[in-house]
C-alpha cells in the first residue's frame, strides 16, 4: 500500500532540536521542501528541516482519510492516492518536487479546483503538533466529523508555521472523478464570465475556470453521462489537462516575465476591473493573477476596491507580502501569538512583523 | 445533577446582587427587554438537553447589535458571565444558563440582511431559522447544505457556534464548510470580520478557530453562508440485512467503489422497530440493519451510482433492496429515520442521544461493546448512525422517574464516548462539548492539550466571561474526574450499586 515512501519517525531529533533553541533562546525557520519560501516574509533564524520525518501513518481507502508524517512529499502522497483511485480535491501546487504535505498545510495554498471542491483547510481533519512549549499534541483525529474542543488543527492550516510545528496530519480524500475534460473557447475575458455565470446556472460540472490572452479554458469533472452532456453543451475544443497543472505549478508563459508577480483574491463575482498590468483569471475570476510593476498601495487599494485583498508572491517587492491586517484583527494575531509562543521561536515575521 | 456548574471545578464566578446587576443594566440600557422573575425565565432554562434545568440571573432579548454591544462592555465592566442562546435546540447543553451569569438570547435577529444568487451568497441575521435560508433562496435555484436534524427551529448562529452536522455532511460538508463570514463581537464589544466573500482571508484562519467554539470566543452578529445549487435529481435505496457486520461493509464496500453518496444512514433493529411502529414508513422489522443511500447530482451520473450501488449491496449480502419510485416514495423511505428519535421517545418515557464519532471500520467492535454495555446498565440502547462518516448515535432508553436511571444512563452514555475515544474517534460528532461532555474531554485531551485550549481561549476573553463551563473543562475538573475515572478502571461498573 505504501510503496517508495520511506517510514522515518524523526519526532525525537524535531523535539531535541526545538528544546535546544529555546535553551538558547534562539529563534527557527521551519522548513519543509521550501517550494514556497518566496510566498511570505524573510526568516532569518536556524533551519528546523521537517523534511526526515517521513511516512504514511494510516491510509484506509474506504475511510476516507490519509494520515502522513508532515515531511512526506506531496509528489508522494498524491502518487498514493492515485494508485488507489482517490485525491486532494483542492489540488494544491507542488512548485517544487520537494513540497512537503506539512508545507502544503502550513501554506494553505490551494489549486484551480479550491472553487468548487473546497480549500486545503477545508480537508483538514486532524494534525499532531510540537507547541512552543516543546509539548507534542494531538488535535482533531482522522474521522469526519469531530467537533470535541477548538478547532486548533484547522486554525494551523495557512499559519505559515507561527504557531506551532505540524508533525503530522489527517487528511479527508476523495474518489478520482470518474471523468473529466478540458476545453478551450476563444473569448475575451468580459465573455469568458459571462459565459461561466450562464454555465453555473445551468449547474453544469465545472471544477477549473482560467482566462489569460483570450483564451478560456474550462474543466469538467464528474460522471460519464454528465461530462459528455457538460461538454456537449460548452461545444469548445478538448485539450489536455496539463494546462491545470501548468496553472497550478505558475508554469504558463503568463508567470515567467520578470515583473512581480500578485495574487488577488475577491468574490466570485467582482467586476472586471483595468489593472496595471497583464491579468490572469482563475477560479472563475475569484483569482486574479497581476503581473505588474504597480505599487503595493496601488494593488491594494484595487484588491480592496472588489472587496478582496492581494498578496506579493515576488519576494523582495513588499515588506508585507501578505494583506496588511485590521487593527483589531491584528491584535488578535498578537495576542494569539503572544499565547502559544511568547517567545517568537517559530518563524518569527514570517506572515507579518510582529507575529 | 451533574451537569450544574460548579465552582470548586469549573472556576468562581464573581458574587454580584441581582437586584443592583438589574438596576445598573436598566439604567446603562433602557431600551433592552430584561426578563428577571422566575415565570418570565422558565423558558430559558435549558436548550435541548432538557433534563437539566438552570434559572439564569436575568435574560436578556436585545434587538439591535448595539445593544448586544453594550449588554457585553456591561458583563465586562461588571465581570458578569455571559451565556449566549440561539434558538435552544442544541442538544449538549451549550446554552444551559449560569445562575450567576446573564442570557443573552439571539433570537430576535431574525432577518435575512441579503440575497445574492450570482456570488451563492446570503447574509443573514444569527436568529435566522437554518431552513428559513433555504426557503428564502429555493426561488433560485439554490439551498443551505448543512441539514442539522432540527433545522426547522435551529437558528444560523448555533449553527456557526456548534459547528452543526446533519445527514449530508460526507459530500457537503459541515457547517464550517459552508460558511463564508461572520460578524463577531468580543466580550469588550468590538467587532470582528472574520472570514470573507473571498475564497481565502489573510491572517490566520480566525474563522476556523470560532466555528464551532460554543459560545466561548465571541457573540455572532452576522453570518454570510455559501448556497448550492438545488441537484437535478435525488433518489434513495433502502437496503436490508440479517446482520449488522455486513451492513457495515457494505458501507465500506460503497465508498471503496468511488461513490460518494449524499446521505448514507443506517438503522439498528431496536431503531427500526421503533420507527415502523410510529410512521409506518415500510421498513422490514425483522432486519437486523437497514441502510438508506441517497445519491444525487445530474440524473445520468445518478442513474449510472444507483446501478452500481445495487450491484454492491447485493453482493454484499443484503436481504432486499427497494428503490424508492418517486419523491413520495422517497420521503417515505426517508420519514422513518427522520423520525428516529421522535419514534424512540414513544417507546420510552426518556432518551437521552450521543454523539461519538468513530472510524467506520471499527463500528461491528463498538456495536457489540454497546450491546454488552446495554446489559450491564440494563438500559436499551437504540442505534442510528451516519454511516457515510462515521457519526453514531446511540439512543439511550430511560425511565427518569425510576430512580437511579438516569444515573445509570449517564453512565452508560459516558462509557460509549470513552469508547469511541478508544477506537480512536471522537466524543462529539455535531452535537458539541457543552456541558454534557465536558468530564469526557477530559478523555479525549491530556492536560498539555487542555491547557492549549484554554490559551486560545484567553487570547480572546481574558476574563473567561463568555460561556464558562462549556467546552473546555477545567484542570481541576480533569482531576477530579480522572480520579473517578481510575476508581472505575479498579472496579468494574461500580454504579451498579446505585440500584
Amino acid at each position: 500500500m505504501t510503496p517508495n515512501i520511506p517510514n522515518n519517525d524523526h519526532l525525537e531529533q524535531l523535539l531535541e532540536q526545538i528544546h535546544d533553541a529555546r535553551v538558547r533562546g534562539a529563534a527557527l525557520r521551519i522548513r519543509g521542501g521550501d517550494s514556497k519560501r518566496h510566498l511570505g516574509r524573510h526568516v532569518d533564524a536556524d533551519e528546523l528541516d521537517t523534511r526526515n520525518h517521513t511516512g504514511v501513518v494510516r491510509y484506509d481507502p474506504t475511510e476516507l482519510v490519509v494520515t502522513v508524517r508532515a515531511g512526506t512529499r506531496l509528489h508522494d502522497l498524491n502518487k498514493l492516492l492515485t494508485a488507489n483511485g482517490q485525491h486532494l480535491p483542492p489540488e494544491a501546487p507542488d512548485f517544487s518536487a520537494a513540497a512537503t504535505v506539512g508545507g502544503m498545510v502550513a501554506a494553505a495554498v490551494a489549486g484551480p479546483r479550491r472553487p468548487w471542491a473546497g480549500s486545503v483547510r477545508d480537508f483538514v481533519l486532524g494534525c499532531r503538533v510540537i507547541t512552543a512549549e516543546g509539548k507534542h499534541l494531538r488535535f482533531g483525529g482522522d474521522v469526519m466529523k469531530n467537533v470535541a474542543g477548538y478547532d486548533f488543527s484547522r486554525l494551523l492550516a495557512g499559519s505559515h508555521g507561527c504557531l506551532g510545528v505540524i508533525t503530522e496530519i489527517s487528511l479527508k480524500v476523495l474518489p478520482l472523478p470518474r471523468a473529466a475534460q478540458s476545453l478551450q473557447l476563444a473569448v475575451d475575458a468580459v465573455a469568458a464570465l459571462k459565459l461561466l455565470a450562464q454555465w453555473k446556472q445551468e449547474n453544469l460540472p465545472i471544477s477549473g475556470a482560467c482566462h489569460w490572452n483570450d483564451l478560456l479554458h474550462v474543466r469538467i469533472e464528474g460522471g460519464r453521462a454528465s461530462v459528455e452532456a457538460a461538454r456537449a453543451r460548452i461545444h469548445a475544443t478538448p485539450v489536455s489537462a496539463q494546462v491545470w497543472e501548468d496553472l497550478r505549478e505558475h508554469r504558463l508563459p503568463f508567470f515567467q516575465s520578470s515583473q512581480p508577480l500578485w495574487r488577488l483574491s475577491v468574490p466570485t463575482n467582482a467586476p472586471l476591473v483595468a489593472m496595471p498590468g497583464d491579468v490572469l483569471l482563475d477560479w472563475g475570476g475569484a483569482q486574479r493573477w497581476v503581473k505588474t510593476d504597480a505599487s503595493a498601495h496601488d494593488v491594494r487599494r484595487i484588491a480592496e476596491s472588489l472587496r478582496g485583498h492581494a498578496t506579493c508572491y515576488t519576494p523582495g517587492i513588499d515588506d508585507s507580502p501578505f494583506e496588511p491586517l485590521s487593527p483589531e484583527i491584528l491584535r488578535l494575531h498578537q495576542r494569539l501569538k503572544a499565547q502559544l509562543d511568547p517567545d517568537g521561536l517559530f518563524n518569527p515575521g514570517r506572515m507579518y512583523a510582529d507575529i | 445533577m451533574s451537569y450544574r456548574y460548579i465552582e470548586k471545578l469549573d472556576g468562581d464566578l464573581p458574587e454580584v446582587s441581582k437586584e443592583t446587576v438589574l438596576l445598573n443594566l436598566k439604567q446603562r440600557i433602557p431600551e433592552l427587554r430584561v426578563l428577571h422573575t422566575d415565570e418570565e425565565m422558565r423558558p430559558y432554562e435549558c436548550d435541548g438537553l432538557s433534563a437539566y434545568r438552570v434559572t439564569p440571573m436575568l435574560v436578556v432579548l436585545p434587538e439591535t447589535v448595539e445593544q448586544v454591544r453594550q449588554v457585553l462592555q456591561f458583563a465586562s465592566q461588571h465581570q458578569i458571565p455571559i451565556v449566549t442562546r440561539g434558538a435552544g435546540t442544541g442538544l449538549s447543553g451549550g446554552a444551559m444558563p449560569l445562575e450567576k451569569g446573564i442570557l443573552l438570547v439571539m433570537s430576535r435577529f431574525k432577518q435575512i440582511l441579503s440575497i445574492d444568487p450570482e456570488a451563492s451568497l446570503a447574509r443573514v441575521q444569527p436568529g435566522v431559522r437554518n431552513l428559513a435560508i433555504s426557503e428564502a433562496v429555493a426561488p433560485y435555484g439554490l439551498y443551505y447544505a448543512p441539514d442539522p436534524s432540527s433545522q426547522i427551529a435551529c437558528s444560523i448562529g448555533g449553527n456557526v457556534a456548534e459547528n452543526a452536522g446533519g445527514v449530508h455532511c460526507l459530500k457537503y460538508g459541515l457547517t464550517l464548510h459552508n460558511v463564508m463570514q461572520v460578524k463577531v463581537l468580543t466580550i469588550d464589544g468590538d467587532e470582528l470580520v472574520l472570514g470573507s466573500e473571498a475564497f481565502d482571508t489573510p491572517g490566520f484562519d480566525l474563522l476556523a478557530l470560532f466555528t464551532g467554539s460554543e459560545g466561548l470566543l465571541g457573540v455572532i452578529t452576522e453570518v454570510t453562508v455559501r448556497l448550492l445549487p438545488k441537484p437535478a435529481y435525488t433518489k434513495v435505496m433502502l437496503a436490508s440485512f440479517d446482520s449488522v457486520e455486513k451492513a457495515g461493509a457494505t458501507v465500506a464496500n460503497i465508498i471503496g467503489a468511488g461513490i460518494i453518496p449524499a446521505g448514507l444512514e443506517m438503522m439498528d433493529n431496536l431503531a427500526i422497530r421503533a420507527a415502523e411502529d410510529f410512521i409506518r414508513a415500510g421498513y422490514p422489522v425483522d432486519a437486523q440493519a437497514i441502510l438508506l443511500c441517497e445519491l444525487d447530482g445530474n440524473r445520468q451520473d445518478v442513474e449510472e451510482d444507483i446501478a452500481c450501488v445495487e450491484k454492491i449491496l447485493r453482493e454484499s449480502g443484503a436481504v432486499e433492496i427497494r428503490i424508492a419510485r418517486d419523491e413520495s416514495e422517497r420521503q417515505q423511505f426517508w420519514a422513518g429515520r427522520k423520525n428516529a428519535f421522535p419514534a424512540v421517545g414513544r417507546i420510552s418515557p426518556d432518551y437521552y442521544c450521543m454523539d461519538g464519532t468513530i472510524p467506520r471500520h471499527a463500528l461491528p467492535h463498538v456495536l457489540t461493546r454497546i450491546q454488552e454495555l446495554s446489559q450491564t446498565y440494563n438500559l436499551r440502547v437504540a442505534n442510528v448512525f451516519h454511516a457515510g462518516d462515521g457519526n453514531l448515535h446511540p439512543l439511550i432508553l430511560f425511565d427518569a422517574n425510576t430512580p437511579g436511571e438516569i444515573d445509570r444512563a449517564e453512565a452508560i452514555g459516558a462509557r460509549i464516548l470513552e469508547l469511541c475515544v478508544e477506537v480512536g474517534g471522537t466524543i462529539s460528532g455535531e452535537h458539541g462539548v457543552g456541558r454534557e461532555k465536558i468530564n469526557q474531554m477530559c478523555t479525549q485531551f491530556n492536560s498539555d492539550e487542555l491547557r492549549l485550549f484554554h490559551s486560545l481561549k484567553s487570547a480572546w476573553d481574558p476574563k473567561n466571561l463568555l460561556n464558562p463551563g462549556k467546552n473546555i473543562p477545567t484542570l481541576n475538573r480533569c482531576a477530579e474526574f480522572g480520579a473517578m475515572h481510575i476508581h472505575a478502571g479498579q472496579l468494574p461498573h461500580p454504579e451498579l450499586e446505585r440500584f
